[in-house]
């Protein structure tokens, strides 16, 4: 290190500022440093949440000021857990999460694999196909609903030019057995590069060496794929379904612009009904316990499934 | 090496996999280019079936966006000429310019919130991932999980409370109110990826500047802050496409005065049903930045994404 | 003395101006983003020329208007001064203190409810209902009612082949079955080169589209909100069989009538399909008369309309409209009362409907000129004599959500039988009601 730079910058400092910090230890600082953000995430987050746990426990309602507020005990708990509605919520939920998560591995992977093949301007074309993630999905939803329009909408008249099939004699919004795939082909379009750069990132990481060495042993490119890039690959991809689970598990704006649940309640993911409980009709003891259920659900499959990544990188 | 290696494709192969990647690429872009085109279509082209890919492109969209029209009577139309191309344009159908739109008023809130919260955010996330990489303290990895979890509760169920907290404290449809949700939200994002940066930046240099006489202050903003530079960059990039592509907040805890765009673009209608020309347009607008800023994040895209859990 | 009295009226003038530049304010006005509220700009203007005060308003479409607004009105917002809210809203509103009570109002400025028609002022400004409690002022007079083609129907050959198929004349029909029989007869026809279908109806998920369309048939089957004598008899009531037979009517039309993809569509939708000639017939509110007759494709004279027609349990039609009131969060109260004196007013009245919006005043439609004044204007009488509207319990958000669930997936959906969908919707109100203490 140049010491007279180190000196000039020293000189520059006010010495009035100089002499305050000077007096601070190393731990003071640490403190200083990280007060504002735990306590900001404390008044945002953590306060809120115990705001939330108590609400949970009465019939308190935003839109009745007036009414008393009463506790009720696990009421809103056993009522939730209880009711089929919600409960066919939650499979709505499952249909998207599993489906989305298994087409985006998949094409994700394959993307991966084949833009390791370092073809001539593959940065430039990875690039290209990373956009639709980092777009607004509620503006980028709303517009899909233009795209999913029979006979005028683009989806359905790129189906029909490759299949015959009439563009107006379906609905992908509109009838039931469709909704469910129409929600999860838009969250495929967005979130398929993130899976496939994280893959990406974990087939970069395997070394050169270990394939070489694979080779001198004379082994299949099949053999290789399978017993190297697979499996080194998997801590990337594990990581890749866990974000895209607990993403899609909260997932409200795209769906919510696509189908607003409908038709029916075929597509009402439990972000979407515990809106309707919370924000249409008000009912905010019987949401807050709805919220908690949500938080406690992610909280503790995000947990088991942490356990089994770290034991998949131990090996 | 023969035809079959992995580790170096053929021409064949490559060729094939360039071919593949490049077939994906243009389906996933035929969306964005739709939005594109439509904004610029009148809109009974962009109702047309079959759909039309070639048309005669008009500012239309462009002008229902930013604009609001009413219907006029004969009389009134032949008697006040259009004065302006955009007044020529609305005067097709029989209407006048009868003031702005509501649209710059939500992007600009776009803009104020986004940048900054992002600042806020960036700031105080460069204070504490500095703390929790060069300092011992108390349950460091218990709280830098805390940080994170805060990322899992769905945006609805925190929206419950803090609709009553703005509600008690004056601060529903503020601009206050929504940088201090968008930075609280963003610090989770800011802390674990600047921590991952200034993990990088050699002890070393510090160290040598504190035995140079620098106070641990000074070390940090003058030895420090600069070899992170380009980390705080991209970490402000990526908080600003959250707070600016952010949608369940921003609808369930504004109404107006600080709406942000993506509430709003959504709700563009015409007369009748919806303005898909206007929309488009809108959308244009809004999404052009993000996509600049995906290009210039090219490199540490990875990283943001997943909350530092990957680097390159 | 001649200049002391100038002096005096430039001093009395100066205090006048003075004081009227003082309280000038900026007024916020929240309403549905549709045709009426253009209109309502226009009209606005003679406001801020007389009053000095400005006007801003924040329009906001119909699906997600409801959900807006209450929330900014639960927020406590200071958004709007003034909120032409939803009939529906006005229970909640007044029981939660959204809206500031405008009796005393009313009174000291010699404005008084009989002028203005029953319906509305029951439907939009009275809570609770019967009683002479108002909390706004009815603002915009609204029905559901159809729309058809009149110039398809005055061809020549449909007639022809109309009245062979059917046995009576292609015309504007009397009951709910007719109008089936002619919503089929236009189903799939080939029209000018065009395949056309029968019937736009609301079928909208969302927000409250397929409830406001759906009611209209189960009206005239014979639904009641409860009964006379007890008001939240739910079970035998909403679920009667006769009213199950209503729901498959609905779902009948929809599944036999409607233009394919029309799964989702509430009024700009089906103002769309109407005007590019994709249906014979369509439901929507009476707002959008004044833009069919001033369409260039379908306005002219190629339009008629109708109210609902009967059915077998009676002959209604679903209330739409609003009343305007003050929010009580506002800092503007006395310049928003004053909107509304100024609004209150004859002449005004007399140009809201000249300009497109429906006027709730008696002196206004009962005047001998308005019923030839617009083509619509004797089916919008007809069809505010029939009105009936949804609950406007402070509940009426839960109570919609569950019609709206239940009867889209029956009708849209195709899930179990009407009768299913009925109970299931009796246990929903019972549950909500029981909530709520009421039952």
């Amino acid at each position: 290190m140049s010491n007279s730079a180190i000196e000039r910058a020293a000189a520059a400092t006010p010495p009035k500022l100089a002499r305050r910090v000077r007096g601070l230890s190393d731990r003071a600082i640490a403190w200083i440093f990280v007060a504002p953000t735990i306590f900001l995430l404390l008044a945002v987050n953590i306060f809120p949440l115990i705001w939330t746990i108590r609400l949970s426990f009465t019939n308190y309602r935003v839109n009745r000021p007036n009414a008393e507020v009463e506790w009720v005990g696990l009421r809103n708990y056993q009522r939730i857990l209880t009711d089929e509605d919600i409960w066919q919520t939650m499979q709505a939920t499952a249909h998207f999460l599993i489906w989305t998560i298994v087409l985006q591995v998949l094409i994700g992977f394959a993307l991966a694999w084949l833009i390791n093949k370092k073809f001539r301007g593959d940065n430039f074309w990875t690039t290209i196909i990373v956009l639709p993630m980092m777009l607004s999905p509620a503006v980028v939803g709303n517009f899909w609903t233009f795209l999913y329009q029979p006979q005028i909408g683009l989806f359905n008249y790129v189906v029909s030019f490759f299949s015959g099939v009439d563009p107006s004699s379906f609905s992908m919004i509109g009838e039931v057995s469709l909704a469910p795939w129409a929600i999860v082909i838009v969250d495929t379009w967005m979130w398929t590069p993130f899976v496939m750069l994280i893959c990406l990132a974990g087939l970069r990481s395997i070394p050169t060496s270990i394939y070489e060495a694979a080779e001198c042993d004379r082994a299949s490119p099949w053999r290789q794929f399978w017993t190297i890039t697979v499996p080194m690959v998997l801590p990337f991809l594990m990581l890749a379904v866990l974000f895209r689970g607990i993403e899609n598990f909260k997932m409200f704006d795209l769906v919510v612009q696509l189908t607003g649940g409908g038709p029916g309640s075929t597509t009402e993911l439990t972000s979407i009904n515990l809106k309707r409980e919370a924000f249409e009709k008000w009912r905010t003891g019987y949401a807050s316990a709805y919220a908690i259920i949500l938080f406690v659900t992610v909280f503790g499959l995000a947990s088991i499934y942490v356990k089994a990544l770290n034991k998949v990188k131990e090996r | 090496m023969s035809d079959f290696s992995v580790i170096a494709a053929s021409r064949t192969q490559k060729w094939v996999a360039g071919t593949l990647v490049v077939g994906y690429a243009v389906i996933t872009l035929l969306p964005l280019l739709w939005i594109i085109a439509t904004g610029f279509k009148s809109p009974s082209d962009a109702i047309a079936y079959p759909p039309k890919i070639f048309f005669e492109p008009t500012l239309e969209g462009y002008v229902n966006l930013f604009t609001t029209r009413t219907r006029q009577t004969a009389e009134f139309l032949a008697a006040n000429p259009p004065q302006t191309w955009y007044e020529e344009i609305v005067r097709k159908y029989d209407m006048v310019i009868a003031g702005p739109s509501r649209f710059g008023g939500r992007f600009m809130n776009s803009v104020i919130i986004g940048f900054v919260s992002t600042f806020l955010s960036v700031f105080l996330g460069t204070l504490a991932a500095y703390a929790f990489s060069r300092f011992r303290i108390p349950l460091k990895d218990d709280l830098m999980f805390f940080i994170l979890s805060t990322r899992m509760m769905p945006p609805i169920a925190v929206a419950i409370p803090i609709f009553l907290m703005f509600r008690a404290l004056g601060l529903s449809d503020t601009h206050a109110g929504m940088i201090m949700l968008y930075t609280a939200v963003n610090l989770s994002l800011a802390v674990w990826l600047l921590k991952g940066f200034i993990d990088e930046i050699p002890r070393e240099y510090e160290e040598a500047a504190l035995i140079d006489g620098y106070t641990r202050f000074q070390a940090f903003y003058k030895v420090v802050l600069p070899q992170a530079a380009t980390g705080i960059a991209s970490t402000a990039i990526f908080c600003l496409i959250f707070a600016w592509n952010e949608y369940a907040f921003a609808v369930l805890l504004t109404s107006g005065t600080a709406q942000t765009a993506p509430p709003f673009i959504p709700t563009i209608i015409g007369v009748g049903g919806q303005d898909w020309p206007a929309v488009a347009a809108g959308a244009t607008i809004f999404l052009l930045p993000v996509v600049v800023f995906t290009i210039l994040l090219r490199k540490h895209l990875l990283r943001g994404i997943t909350f530092g859990a990957v680097r390159k | 003395m001649k200049t002391r009295i100038a002096l005096m009226s430039a001093a009395v003038g100066a205090l006048f101006a003075g004081a009227q530049t003082a309280s000038a304010d900026d007024l916020t006005l929240c309403w549905a983003a549709w045709d009426p509220a253009n209109a309502l700009i226009e009209l606005s203007k003679d406001f801020e020329a007389k009053s000095g005060h400005t006007m801003s308003f924040e329009f906001v479409p119909w699906p997600n208007f409801a959900d807006r607004m209450l929330n900014e009105l639960n927020s406590g917002g200071q958004l709007c001064d003034l909120m032409i809210g939803d009939s529906q809203w006005i229970g909640g509103s007044a029981e939660s203190g959204h809206y500031i009570k405008l009796n005393d109002f009313f009174e000291a400025e010699g404005i008084t409810m009989d002028d203005f028609i029953p319906a509305t002022v029951a439907g939009y400004s009275e809570w609770p209902k019967g009683t002479p409690n108002y909390w706004a002022l009815p603002a915009f007079g609204d029905v559901v009612g159809w729309t058809y083609r009149k110039d398809w129907f005055e061809m020549p050959e449909l007639q022809a082949e109309f009245s062979e198929k059917y046995g009576r004349e292609l015309g504007v029909p009397e009951t709910l079955a007719e109008l089936k029989d002619i919503a089929e007869f236009f189903q799939g026809r080939e029209i000018d080169g065009k395949t056309v279908y029968g019937a736009a109806i609301y079928t909208e998920r969302g927000s409250e589209g397929i409830t406001m369309g759906v009611t209209n048939a189960l009206y005239n089957y014979g639904l009641t909100y409860g009964t006379a004598d007890e008001p939240y008899k739910l079970d035998g009531v909403v679920n009667a069989p006769e009213v199950a037979e209503g729901l498959e009517f609905y779902k009948e039309l929809y599944d036999c009538c409607t233009p394919p993809g029309s799964s989702d569509w509430y009024m700009s939708e089906n103002i769309d399909a109407y005007k590019s000639g994709q249906v014979a017939l369509q439901m929507n509110f009476a707002f959008i008369w004044p833009g069919v007759e001033a369409d260039p494709n379908v306005g002219g004279g190629k339009s008629g309309y109708f109210p609902n027609p009967a059915g077998p349990g009676g002959h209604y039609a679903q209330l739409g409209g609003q009343g305007i009131s003050v929010v009580s969060y506002s800092d503007s109260q006395d310049a928003a009362l004053e909107y509304i004196k100024w609004f209150a007013q004859p002449e005004i009245q007399a140009k809201w409907w000249e300009l497109g919006g429906y006027s709730a005043l008696k002196a206004v439609v009962e005047d001998p000129d308005f019923a030839t004044s617009q083509p619509y204007a004797q089916t919008f009488l007809d069809s505010m004599a029939i009105v009936k509207d949804f609950w406007a319990e402070p509940s009426y958000a839960s109570l919609l959500l569950a019609m709206q669930d239940r009867v889209h997936d029956f009708v849209i959906a195709g899930n179990g039988t009407a009768q299913e969908a009925l109970d299931g919707l009796v246990e929903d109100w019972t549950e909500v009601f029981e909530d709520d203490g009421k039952i």
